[in-house]
């Protein structure tokens, strides 16, 4: 068996925290706030344009059928309605989508409108707009089209069996990638184990975070320069114009990327491209503005879900004293109708391939497969959190077999803190972190110590007292290099964000930034930054709202995603800060007469002489002087512009494509959550009596906003482990299209939520800061470890699936065996 | 061929402003208030009434602006988002909602504001269970309410930092 091969320095976790100079670690307010609160933020369906279109679309009532007519002559004949727009057009005048997956799943075909065929219900077929969106609808409804109903394909684990319909000619056996993962030495570590425990199948369920705002887009067309305008609510413009502008067969610069306010993003608003580019098509067809904004019912049925994942054959060689070696699996990944981010998910797992432990021997058979559902996409905790829920079950069922105490499993298998930066099997080093002291003080959150009395008091009122734990990860800062493991052609790799940070003429310090914000404050984080180089207040630093691909600061993977703000986006702020705090005080040495930048400081908006305070130059002068007045500048300070960009590159290589193996991101977050339920035996219905989430990310820029996230995400998890999924019926109809029948937490759903924090400074980040969006993915680890405590009195079910609604604990007592059929553990 | 629906004239009072205008008897009143009157602090989030984000108070009522027809409107006084600082300065409820970090992306943030303040016009001393129910028809994907129910109590306390 290998060990780890990294070994650190120094161990990294701190327990007291330097003072961080300037506004670093403090709340400081939010800068969104004042104009959030009073209604006066403007979201994308807040765009007006004279003349605007209304633009809606038909979609698919078939989950897979064959178009065989369409007429729009109604519909185009009512008075008010500009136009139409169908697959046919479209077909002719753009390319498929590029396309991630290597031949043959790369081979399929995806317009922005339905061509010839449909493959899930709700897929746009055909876009009418007129002057309002009542109209709209009206010439919707007076669309005329014929579909021939084609066998319908749900059942991710048959889609590959070739005796199922296809669902794209270009595609056999309905598999869009597959490949094998191959790590440590698996068959020592089973041919060493005192035990081998399999279990037959564990399913990770259909969700996503839908965001209260839907997605839309108001696109303008000016037809002078070939130009769009698209304002919307996409959070990450790069793949976006990377994905149209070669479909629109323009240059990337013809499409300007454009918003303000976002309403919630949680990764569902990546693959709007195959409907921005029927925006496109329409602005320039009917020489108007566009506006489409998303129905919710559209948002469920047709929008982005989160990857169902199976896991079959799952085999973990143990010890007898719990220690695991490792495990093998076969994972079937289920991406829906079309592809659009993916095969990507089939890589991005594997940032976090033994979880938090110690498991050096792995042996994977990952796969991915379309069916006529509704394509998937990223959703908070993208792949990872399928993968880290499996490793967290299989934790609990292995402790459960062996009868071995679930806290004590874990402390043994964790990776410890003094191992950190630790390098796991597949080549990912995790920066820093500790596990164990994070579930010490998620289990004295519900007070663990006194829950055998609790358990006993749960039981004299009739209830299951049940205790679980989730242990994640919230990796962040993709090295984009691991595309190249799905798909060895691609051209991508490492990472990088913009900012630039300008001292205007009247001394204005203004930010801008390459993100696209939903809610993560990135207006406050960056002012906090810069406030504490230039020696100002936040309140002093003007952060542009949005994004705007016509500032030019922005790059290929600008955007909001996949946990990297503090260490990407800041990290750039960071960098242009410096970079013109450096300018200033040339400048300021230059005037007060100083021998060498050395000798003068900022403070307070001044340069000062460090030896004659009295003697200061107020930023307004820097401004006014660079911008205004430079001849009384020496001719070898002329070419300073105090409006200075940095791009923040992390510091990535290039993985090995033929070893799957490489660092795949920079930076680690930890989430270690405690659970405390109570079931009714009677009838499966349970509450979740306390809650206790420990994150630890890394030096936390403004602790207020890490805890909202860390509240949030929690709510997130919750509401996926109790009610929330997307299911369908046999003909392939969502059954949750809605809020009605699609539960979200709201107030009176969340339980007792208490948070703590440990800060494990990053030692590859420019501020020590780590990427934790996403770490809610622990909350549906600890749902299920806490229903499976609760009922291990009532013949011990397993718990097998990451959606538990009361019917299915429920289910569980009344036939405990059933699921126990799942789990055997061989003695060697 | 669809009939071109006939328009009503209507009047309200939106923020201690009149506004007449003819709309479509089906308008719906959040269309009136954010398309017609261009008063886009009120949002729409979903199409079933599930979400909130539109809520205002009408008549001293808080209801959902997708849940009512703009003809139903008629003769009504109508508060939104933007009449709760009307000169500026922040009303109890939108300074605490910042204070406490009571909105992430601000989206559902109008609605949940509107259902807050008809609760503290009718019990100015709520508990958290009252807040809870109070807002149990807004939904928010951001935050987890623990903060919004945070807020609304300290806001009805005066307790704002």
């Amino acid at each position: 068996m290998s060990e780890t091969t990294v070994t650190p320095d120094k161990p990294i976790t701190v327990d007291e925290q330097e003072v961080a100079p300037g506004f670093i670690g403090q709340n400081t307010p939010r800068k969104e706030d004042r104009r959030l609160v009073q209604g006066d933020g403007v979201f994308v369906d807040d765009v007006r344009r004279h003349g605007m279109a209304y633009v809606h679309f038909v979609r698919s009532p078939y989950a897979h059928a064959a178009i065989t007519r369409i007429d729009v002559s109604k519909a185009t004949e009512l008075d008010g309605v500009y136009g139409t727009l169908i697959g046919e057009e479209v077909a002719a005048e753009t390319d498929p989508f590029f396309q991630i997956a290597p031949p043959p799943g790369g081979d399929l075909k995806d317009y922005a409108l339905a061509v010839g065929r449909v493959r899930h219900v709700g897929e746009p077929v055909v876009a009418v707009a007129a002057a309002t969106r009542e109209l709209a609808r009206d010439a919707a409804e007076l669309v005329e089209v014929d579909y021939e109903p084609l066998e319908v394909v749900l059942d991710m684990e048959r889609a590959s069996e070739s005796a199922t319909t296809q669902l794209h000619d270009e595609v056999p056996n309905n598999t869009i990638w597959q490949g094998n993962f191959d790590y440590g030495d698996y068959d020592a570590a089973l041919a060493e184990a005192d035990k081998v425990v399999r279990i037959k199948r564990l399913h990770f369920h259909r969700f996503s975070s839908t965001p209260l705002e839907t997605s839309g887009a108001v696109v303008e067309y000016n037809r002078g320069t070939g130009q769009w305008t698209i304002h919307s609510n996409n959070q990450f413009p790069g793949f976006a114009i990377i994905m149209m502008a070669p479909a629109l067969k323009v240059g990337l610069d013809k499409l300007r990327f454009v918003s303000q306010d976002i309403g919630g993003g949680f990764g569902n608003k990546i693959c709007t491209h195959p409907q921005l580019v029927a925006m496109c098509l329409m602005a320039r067809k009917l020489k108007r503005a566009v506006n489409w904004t998303e129905w919710r019912t559209d948002q469920h049925t047709a929008n982005s879900h989160g990857n169902e994942r199976l896991f079959l054959d799952v085999e973990v060689p143990v010890r007898s004293d719990g220690t695991m070696l490792g495990f093998k699996a076969r994972m079937i990944d289920d991406c829906g109708a079309y592809t659009r981010y993916e095969p990507l998910g089939c890589i991005i797992w594997a940032q976090v391939t033994p979880g938090c432990y110690r498991w050096r021997n792995v042996r994977v058979d990952f796969s991915q497969v379309c069916t006529n559902k509704s394509p998937c996409g990223p959703n908070r905790g993208y792949s990872r959190m399928q993968h880290l829920w499996f490793t967290e079950r299989v934790i609990d069922i292995v402790a459960q077999q062996l009868e071995i105490d679930p806290v004590e499993i874990r402390k043994r298998n964790y990776i410890r803190a003094d191992e950190m930066p630790y390098e796991t099997p597949n080549g990912c080093v995790y920066d820093s972190g500790d596990y164990a002291r994070c579930l010490d003080e998620a289990l004295e959150l519900v007070d663990y110590s006194s829950i055998e009395e609790k358990r006993a008091d749960a039981k004299s009122r009739g209830k299951l007292l049940g205790v679980g734990i989730g242990s994640t990860l919230d990796s962040g800062t993709n090295n984009f290099g691991q595309s190249t493991l799905v798909n060895p052609e691609l051209q991508f790799s490492g990472n990088n964000e913009v900012a630039t940070v300008k001292l205007d003429i009247f001394g204005e310090i203004v930010v801008t930034l390459g993100t696209t914000p939903q809610g993560q404050s990135h207006e406050t984080t960056a002012a906090q930054v810069v406030a504490g180089i230039l020696k100002v207040t936040p309140d002093d630093v003007n952060v542009r709202a949005g994004h705007d691909s016509y500032w030019n600061s922005h790059a290929g993977f600008s955007g909001t995603y996949a946990s990297q703000f503090a260490v990407t986006g800041l990290g750039a702020v960071k960098g242009a800060t410096d970079m013109l705090a450096g300018q200033i005080l040339q400048i300021g040495a230059a005037v007060l007469g100083a021998e060498s930048p050395d000798e003068v400081e900022l403070d307070g908006g001044f340069v000062k002489r460090k030896d004659n305070p009295e003697a200061a130059l107020p930023f307004m002068a820097c401004g006014a002087i660079v911008n205004a007045n430079n001849a009384v500048l020496p001719l070898e300070l002329r070419e300073l512009t105090l409006n200075c960009r940095y791009v923040y590159v992390p510091p990535h290589q290039m993985p090995d494509k033929e070893r799957k193996y490489g660092n795949l991101t920079l930076t680690y977050a930890t989430q270690i959550h405690a659970c405390v339920v109570e079931v009714d035996p009677e009838t499966g219905v349970y509450e979740i009596v306390d809650y206790g989430a420990v994150d630890d990310c890394g030096v936390r820029i403004n602790p207020q906003i890490v805890e909202g996230q860390v509240q949030g995400a929690t709510a997130q998890a919750i509401g996926a482990a109790t009610h929330e999924t997307f299911s369908y019926d046999e003909d392939g109809n969502l059954l949750t299209p809605n809020f009605y029948d699609y539960h979200v937490p709201h107030a009176l759903d969340m339980p007792p939520l208490k948070t703590a924090y440990v800060e494990s400074p990053s030692p590859f980040t420019p501020l020590g800061a780590k990427g934790m969006g996403e770490g809610g993915g622990a909350g549906l680890s600890a749902v299920a470890s806490a229903l499976q405590d609760a009922l291990r009195g009532s013949g011990a079910p397993i718990v097998s699936d990451s959606s538990n609604p009361y019917n299915t604990v429920w289910n569980l007592l009344q036939d405990p065996g059933e699921s126990r059929k799942l789990v055997e553990v061989e003695d060697r | 061929m669809i009939e071109p629906v006939r328009g009503l004239r209507i009047s309200v009072e939106i923020n201690g402003e009149r506004h007449e205008r003819e709309v479509e008897v089906r308008r719906l009143l959040v269309h009136l208030i954010r398309d017609d009157l261009a008063l886009t602090g009120t949002h729409v989030g979903c199409d079933t009434g599930n979400c909130g984000a539109c809520t205002v108070i009408v008549d001293g009522v808080a209801v959902k602006s997708c849940m009512m027809l703009a003809v139903q409107a008629d003769g009504s006084k109508i508060e939104t988002v933007e009449g709760l600082a009307p000169n500026g300065e922040l009303h109890p409820l939108q300074q605490a909602f910042s204070s406490f970090h009571a909105l992430q992306c601000g989206y559902c943030t109008p609605g949940m504001l509107m259902s807050a303040k008809h609760l503290l016009d009718h019990n100015p001393e709520p508990t958290d269970g009252e807040i809870k129910r109070a807002i149990q028809g807004n939904i928010c994907r951001c935050t987890g309410y623990v903060n919004i129910v945070e807020a609304i109590a300290a806001a009805a306390k005066g307790e704002i930092k």
